[in-house]
C-alpha cells in the first residue's frame, strides 16, 4: 500500500521517460528500455525501478524481479574501471581459472576497479578472454590488465 | 466444524462450454478407473476427481498450473517420459498411472533435494500446517543406504525415517536467511520457502496486485515483495499469498503465537457488502474463545477463496479492550455511566419509551436499525418499533448510503436490489464502474473485476478522482470520464442521449420489455442532453463520452457497477434511475454479463432494507399503505400496523429540535460520526429525553445516551447476512456471546418489557417467520442455507435455490419503466468563499467511521483522515503534502492533514471518514436526496487554508 513515488529525483526521472518514450507501451519493452538506462546512466536506480514499472503499468515488483534475474543489470552505481574474465567451457581449457583467481588478486586492494566472472564472450578461438573497461580481449593475461588499468592501493 | 482443509483439486476447472471450443466432455483412465472431464481439464485434477491425490507442492486450483515442484509426474501409455500431470490435459481415451515404481523414484529424489534445504526444526512440520513434512511422509525418501521404503515398509515410522534423511543431507541451505515481520498479520520466513510461486501467483492471479515476485536466479531464487519489506510494498495484505503458501513461509502471526485450532466455525465476513465467507479457525470454549485465524472459503459464492486485509486480518476489535461488556445507565447525559443489570437497564427503556409515549404521543419514540446486524436482529427491531412502540419510526442506516438505489431500482425494475451476481462480471465485455472505488472499497469484488479487465473486457470509470482502477499495474481504463460532483445525472443523460440518436438503442427490447418509451427516447434525444451541451457542467470532454457511449452499447455484455458515488447526491436517485434507462435502452439486462450492479458499502445494507427497516415499507419493500400487506403482520402480531410511513433519520433529528420527538433507540450505527451536518444531529441528540444505544463500543453517539447496550460481534452472532448480490449467507457464533444476551434478545426484552410479549426460540425462528411473511423470502429456512451454502433471494418456494440473475423473462414489475430524469444541479455551489468541492470515500484498510479497524493493527496503513488535493490547488494556497490543513465548509470546519496528488482533479479535494477526530461530517451539508434524503456526502463546497505548515518544510 506504498505510494508509488518516494524520494523522487524529477531530473533523473525525466531523464528516464525521455530514454525510453521511443519505445511502445508494452511490458516486452522492459528489458531494452533497462538497457537503455543502464547504457546512459550506468546503473538502474530504485527509482528507475518505479518510473519504468509506471511507464509500463506493471508492478514495481514485476520489473524488480527481472532486473534481479540478469547478473549483467547494476543497482548501484559503477566504480571507474569495470574488469571481467571469461570462465566458460572454452576458456577454462586455455586457463582462465589461473587467471581469474589471479586478476582478482592484483585488484584485491583496489577500490576504483571491480573485476567480475562472465560466461562466454563469443571469443572462444582466442580464450582466455575477458573485457576491460567494456573493450574485449582476447589471449588475455593479468599483466596485460594492469597495464591497460593499472591497480591503485586503496 | 471440520479442521480439515478444503478439497483442493490442483488446477482450476474447465467448464463445458460450447463458445470456448470444449463441447463434450472426454473419457480418461487413471490407475484403472475412468473418469469423464471436459477436454482440457488436467490428468492432476482429473486424478483428484477419481479420488486418488497425486503429491505436488506448486499446483493448487485457485492458481492457474505451473509445472514447476516436478512432484506430480505420471506415466501415460504411449506418452515419453514422466510429464507433469498439472501441466498435462486430458484427451480422450488417455491411460495414466500414478503410482508406478519409477514415478516414486524420481518423486523422492526431488523430494530429498526439497527437505535438504528445509528446516530440521520446520514449526510448520511439526504442528501440520506445513506441507513438506506431509508429502515427505507421503513420497518417503529413502534414508541413505537403505533399500527400504517407508511408505510401503510397515516396520519403517515415516517420521524418523524422513529426519534420517534430512540429518544425511549437508550442502547449501537458506537457513540463515532472515524473516520478515513487517507486516502485522504475517511473517514471511524465507528459510522454511520452497519457492513454488504459489505466493507470486496468488498475488498476481487472485489478487491482482502484482506486489510478488521472484528475486534472482538459481540458488539465490527467493520470494520477495519487490525488493522491500512487505510493508513497505505495494503489498495490499489481502492475505492471498499466505493462503496459497504450502508450507509454513507465509504464516498469520496469530497462527504462529496461538499454535493449531481446535475447532471451527463457517460464517461471513461483517465488513463491506462483498460479503465474503470465512472459516473462523479458533481455539478453546464459551467466553476463553480465541480466534486462530480466519480464512476465506472456496465455496464461498461471494469470494470464491479470496479475502481483503478487513475481513481475513481485522477482527481483533471483537476482544478489544474497549469493548463494553455490561449495561451502562445515566441520568442525564453529564453524568458519569453507571455500570447496571440487564434488568435494570431493559427496565429503564421500556419505562422511559412507555413514559414518554404516554405524556407527548405513540410518535414521539423511535428506532434505528443497522446494516452490521443481522436479519434476524433487524427484523425484530422493526417489529419491536412497529408493534410495541405502535409506530412506523424505524429507519435504518442504509438511509444515509443505498436508500436512492432501493427507490430508484424499485421504481424501474420493481426490485429494490442489484440485478446480478458477482460471478457476471466474468462474462462482461464492458464494465462501467460510476461512483465505486471497488480496489479500496469492495476488494474482493474488486479483484474479480480486474481479473476480467486483464482478460481484455473494457474499462470505463466516471469518477471525479483518478482511482486506482483508472490505472495501476496490469490494469488501465479505457476511459477516465472525470465526471465533477453533483454532475452524474449530466453524465449518464449525455451517455444515453449518444446511444438513442446514434441509433445505437435496443429497439426490439424497449418494444418488447419497457414502457414510457417514446416520452424518454423523446426528452433524452433533446439538445440539452448532447455531450456537447453537458460538457460544460460534468467537464468530461464530449468527445470521450461519446466513444465511449458508442463502445457501451456495443457490448454484446456491457454491465454497470456503482457505489456511494452515485447515490450521496441530491440527485441520487434520479441517477440511479438514469442508470436503470441506460441498461434498458440498450437491451443490458437479463443475463449474465450485464446489469444495473450496486456495491453495497456495509455487510448487510441489502437485508437491512430487504427486513422493513424503513419507515414506509414492511418486509419485502411492501409499502405500509398497502391493507392486505399489514393485514398479514396485523394478523401474526395481533396489533394496528399504522398506514402512514413514520419519520425518517433527519425527519427524526428535526422532529426533536422541534420537540415533538423524545426517544430513540440505535443500534450499530454512531450517528453522531457518520451522518451529515455533525452539529445538527448532535443538537438533536442532546434534545432527547431517552436516548438508548446499542454497540460494540461507547461512541460520538453514546455522548448523547443515557443508556448503553452493549452489543455482539459477528463472531458472536448467529443469524443471516446478506450481499450485494442479494445472496443470503449464513453468519454462526464462533463464542456465544460476551455479553450474555444476544442482540435480538435485548430487543425482543424491551418489546416485552413495554407490554408486547416477543419471544422466539433462536434466530432460526425469526427467519421461520420473515419466510412465512415475506413472498421473496418463502423458501428461505436455517435448515436449507446450511445444506445449499447461500441462496440469492428472491426464493419463492422451498423447490427455488434462489435466483443468482433477475428480470432474466421479464420484469418483477411486468415492464421496465423509463423515466424522465431532468438534470437539477444542486443547490450546493462553490463560490469565492467556497472555491472547491469535496467529496468523500473510503480506503481499503479502514472500515467506515472505523470503529472497528481503528481498533485493529490496520491503521499501521492509515492512522489518520488526508486531505487529498490538486497540485494546482495546493500551491495557490501555499499548501504541501503534510501540512495541516482548515477545511472549511458553510457548516463547519475541520483541521487535517494535506496529500498533494495528482490523483485529483482541479476543484476537487477529497478525504475519508475514518476518524472521529477529523469529523468529515463536520463540514457536510444537510442537502439530501430528493427521494429518500439519503444525505449529500458527495458534495460539499470548501474552502482549504494552511493552518500550520509541518514541520519538515523548514529544513
Amino acid at each position: 500500500m506504498s505510494t508509488r513515488h518516494d524520494g523522487v529525483d524529477p531530473e533523473r526521472e525525466a531523464t528516464v521517460r525521455a530514454l525510453v518514450a521511443r519505445y511502445a507501451v508494452h511490458r516486452t519493452a522492459l528489458l531494452p528500455m533497462l538497457h537503455d538506462v543502464q547504457e546512459h546512466l550506468g546503473y538502474i536506480s530504485r527509482q528507475d525501478i518505479l518510473t519504468l514499472a509506471d511507464v509500463l503499468n506493471l508492478s514495481i515488483a514485476d520489473v524488480h524481479g527481472v532486473v534481479s534475474f540478469y547478473t549483467d543489470f547494476r543497482t548501484s552505481p559503477p566504480p571507474p574501471h569495470r574488469i571481467s574474465v571469461c570462465r566458460g567451457e572454452a576458456c577454462q581449457a586455455v586457463g582462465c581459472e589461473a587467471l581469474y583467481a589471479a586478476t582478482l588478486t592484483a585488484y584485491r586492494e583496489s577500490v576504483d576497479t571491480e573485476v567480475t566472472e562472465v560466461f562466454c564472450l563469443g571469443n572462444c578461438a582466442l580464450g582466455p578472454s575477458g573485457t576491460a573497461d567494456g573493450r574485449l580481449l582476447g589471449r588475455l593475461t593479468v599483466d596485460r590488465l594492469t597495464a591497460l588499468i593499472p591497480p591503485a592501493r586503496a | 466444524m471440520t479442521l480439515a482443509p478444503e478439497r483442493d483439486f490442483g488446477t482450476p476447472p474447465v467448464t463445458l462450454d460450447p463458445d470456448q471450443g470444449v463441447a463434450a466432455p472426454v473419457m480418461v483412465t487413471i490407475d484403472g478407473i475412468p473418469v469423464s472431464v471436459p477436454a482440457g481439464t488436467s490428468v492432476l485434477r482429473a486424478a483428484a476427481l477419481a479420488g486418488i491425490d497425486i503429491p505436488r507442492a506448486c499446483a493448487t486450483d485457485s492458481l492457474a498450473a505451473f509445472g514447476s515442484c516436478r512432484l506430480c509426474l505420471v506415466e501415460i501409455d504411449g506418452a515419453r517420459g514422466t510429464p507433469a500431470s498439472c501441466t498435462t490435459a486430458c484427451a480422450e481415451g488417455l491411460v495414466v498411472h500414478t503410482d508406478t515404481e519409477q514415478v516414486r523414484d524420481l518423486r523422492r529424489g526431488v523430494m530429498e533435494l526439497y527437505l535438504s534445504d528445509h528446516p530440521v526444526d520446520c514449526v510448520g512440520c511439526a504442528d501440520g500446517r506445513c506441507d513438506i513434512a506431509r508429502l515427505a511422509r507421503e513420497i518417503g525418501p529413502l534414508p541413505v543406504g537403505s533399500t527400504t521404503d517407508p511408505t510401503t515398509d510397515p516396520t519403517t515410522d515415516p517420521t524418523v525415517a524422513i529426519d534420517s534423511v534430512r540429518a544425511s543431507l549437508v550442502g547449501l541451505t537458506h537457513g540463515d536467511a532472515s524473516r520478515d515481520d513487517s507486516n502485522p498479520y504475517f511473517t514471511f520466513d524465507p528459510a522454511a520457502c520452497i519457492v513454488c510461486s504459489r505466493c507470486v501467483r496468488a498475488c498476481a492471479e487472485v489478487q491482482g496486485t502484482f506486489a510478488l515476485t521472484i528475486q534472482g536466479r538459481g540458488f539465490d531464487s527467493v520470494v520477495t515483495a519487490g525488493g522491500t519489506d512487505f510493508l513497505g510494498s505495494e503489498c495490499v495484505s489481502c492475505g492471498a499469498c499466505v493462503q496459497a503458501c504450502p508450507t509454513s513461509a507465509l504464516t498469520e502471526k496469530t497462527r504462529r503465537a496461538l499454535g493449531p485450532p481446535t475447532r471451527s466455525v463457517d460464517t461471513t465476513c461483517a465488513y463491506c457488502g462483498v460479503g465474503c465467507s470465512f472459516r473462523a479457525e479458533v481455539q478453546g470454549e464459551g467466553a476463553a474463545t480465541e480466534v486462530v485465524r480466519m480464512l476465506p472459503l472456496r465455496t464461498g459464492g461471494a469470494n470464491e477463496g479470496h479475502s481483503c486485509v478487513k475481513g481475513r486480518f481485522a477482527v481483533g476489535y471483537a476482544a478489544h479492550p474497549d469493548r463494553q461488556l455490561q449495561p451502562l445507565m445515566r441520568e442525564h447525559i453529564d453524568d458519569p455511566w453507571q455500570p447496571v443489570s440487564w434488568e435494570v437497564a431493559i427496565e429503564r427503556v421500556a419505562d422511559g419509551f412507555r413514559a414518554l409515549q404516554q405524556e407527548h404521543g405513540p410518535g414521539a419514540i423511535g428506532g434505528i436499525s443497522s446494516s452490521r446486524c443481522t436479519n434476524e436482529e433487524v427484523y425484530v427491531v422493526q417489529k419491536m418499533v412497529r408493534a410495541a412502540f405502535g409506530n412506523n419510526n424505524i429507519d435504518t442506516c442504509a438511509r444515509v448510503c443505498h436508500s436512492p438505489t432501493g427507490y430508484g431500482l424499485g421504481q424501474a425494475f420493481g426490485t429494490s436490489a442489484g440485478t446480478q451476481d458477482f460471478e457476471s462480471v466474468e462474462h462482461a465485455d464492458v464494465i462501467l464502474v460510476i461512483g465505486a472505488n471497488p480496489t479500496d472499497a469492495h476488494p474482493v469484488f474488486a479483484s474479480r473485476l480486474k481479473r476480467r479487465i486483464r482478460a481484455g473486457a473494457t474499462l470505463i470509470v466516471a469518477d471525479p478522482r483518478r482511482i486506482d482502477l483508472v490505472r495501476s499495474p496490469h490494469v488501465e481504463a479505457n476511459w477516465h470520464l472525470p465526471v465533477r460532483p453533483g454532475t452524474n445525472v449530466a453524465f449518464v443523460n449525455a451517455m444515453a442521449h449518444v446511444i438513442v440518436t446514434e441509433g445505437l438503442a435496443d429497439d426490439a427490447f424497449l418494444a418488447e420489455r419497457c414502457e414510457d418509451v417514446a416520452a424518454y427516447l423523446e426528452f433524452i434525444s433533446g439538445p440539452e442532453h448532447s455531450p456537447e451541451a453537458t460538457e460544460e457542467i460534468t467537464t468530461i470532454p464530449a468527445a470521450d463520452l461519446r466513444e465511449a457511449a458508442r463502445r457501451f452499447a456495443a457490448g454484446p455484455n456491457s454491465a454497470i457497477y456503482y457505489g456511494l458515488g452515485v447515490t450521496e447526491h441530491s440527485q441520487g436517485s434520479t441517477m440511479v434511475m438514469g442508470m436503470a434507462n441506460l441498461a434498458m435502452i440498450t437491451g443490458m439486462i437479463g443475463r449474465k454479463g450485464v446489469g444495473v450492479n450496486p456495491l453495497r458499502g456495509q455487510n448487510n445494507v441489502q437485508g437491512s432494507c430487504d427486513m422493513g427497516s424503513f419507515p414506509h415499507e414492511l418486509p419485502g419493500y411492501r409499502h405500509v399503505s398497502r391493507p392486505e400487506v399489514r393485514e398479514i403482520y396485523d394478523r401474526l402480531w395481533g396489533v394496528r400496523i399504522a398506514p402512514e410511513p413514520g419519520l425518517r433519520i433527519p425527519n427524526m433529528f428535526d422532529a426533536a429540535l422541534a420537540g415533538s420527538f423524545r426517544g430513540l433507540y440505535v443500534q450499530g450505527e454512531d450517528i453522531a460520526q457518520s451522518d451529515p451536518n455533525t452539529r445538527h444531529v448532535e443538537a438533536a441528540l442532546r434534545a432527547m429525553d431517552l436516548v438508548v444505544v446499542h454497540d460494540l463500543f461507547l461512541n460520538e453517539t453514546s455522548r448523547f445516551a443515557h443508556v448503553f447496550l452493549p452489543g455482539t460481534s459477528f463472531l458472536e452472532k448467529d443469524g443471516t447476512f446478506t450481499n450485494a448480490e442479494r445472496r443470503i449467507n449464513r453468519v454462526r457464533p464462533a463464542m456465544p456471546s460476551k455479553v450474555g444476551k444476544d442482540e435480538w434478545q435485548v430487543v425482543c426484552d424491551i418489546a416485552t418489557a413495554m407490554g408486547y410479549p416477543m419471544t422466539y426460540a433462536g434466530p432460526a425462528e425469526i427467519m421461520a417467520e420473515v419466510a412465512a411473511t415475506t413472498p421473496t423470502f418463502a423458501g428461505v429456512s436455517f435448515e436449507r442455507l446450511d445444506a445449499l451454502g447461500s441462496m440469492q433471494w428472491p426464493v419463492e418456494d422451498t423447490e427455488s435455490t434462489g435466483t443468482p440473475i433477475m428480470h432474466v423473462d421479464g420484469f418483477v414489475r411486468g415492464r421496465g419503466r423509463l423515466m424522465l430524469t431532468e438534470y437539477v444541479p444542486t443547490t450546493e455551489r462553490t463560490t469565492r468563499r467556497f472555491p472547491l468541492l469535496l467529496t468523500t470515500g473510503r480506503i481499503l484498510s479502514q472500515y467506515n467511521v472505523g470503529a472497528q479497524t481503528r481498533r485493529t493493527a490496520n491503521s499501521v496503513w492509515h492512522p489518520e483522515d488526508v486531505l487529498e488535493i490538486h497540485p494546482a490547488d495546493a500551491e495557490l494556497r501555499g499548501v504541501a503534502s503534510g501540512d495541516t490543513v482548515e477545511l472549511a465548509s458553510r457548516v463547519g470546519a475541520t483541521h487535517l492533514r494535506a496529500l498533494v496528488s495528482e490523483r485529483m482533479p482541479v476543484g476537487v479535494v477529497y478525504t475519508t471518514f475514518h476518524h472521529p477526530v477529523t469529523g468529515a461530517n463536520v463540514v457536510t451539508t444537510d442537502n439530501s436526496d430528493w427521494a429518500t434524503q439519503c444525505p449529500e456526502y458527495k458534495v460539499t463546497a470548501v474552502q482549504v487554508t494552511v493552518a500550520n505548515a509541518a514541520a519538515h518544510r523548514g529544513r
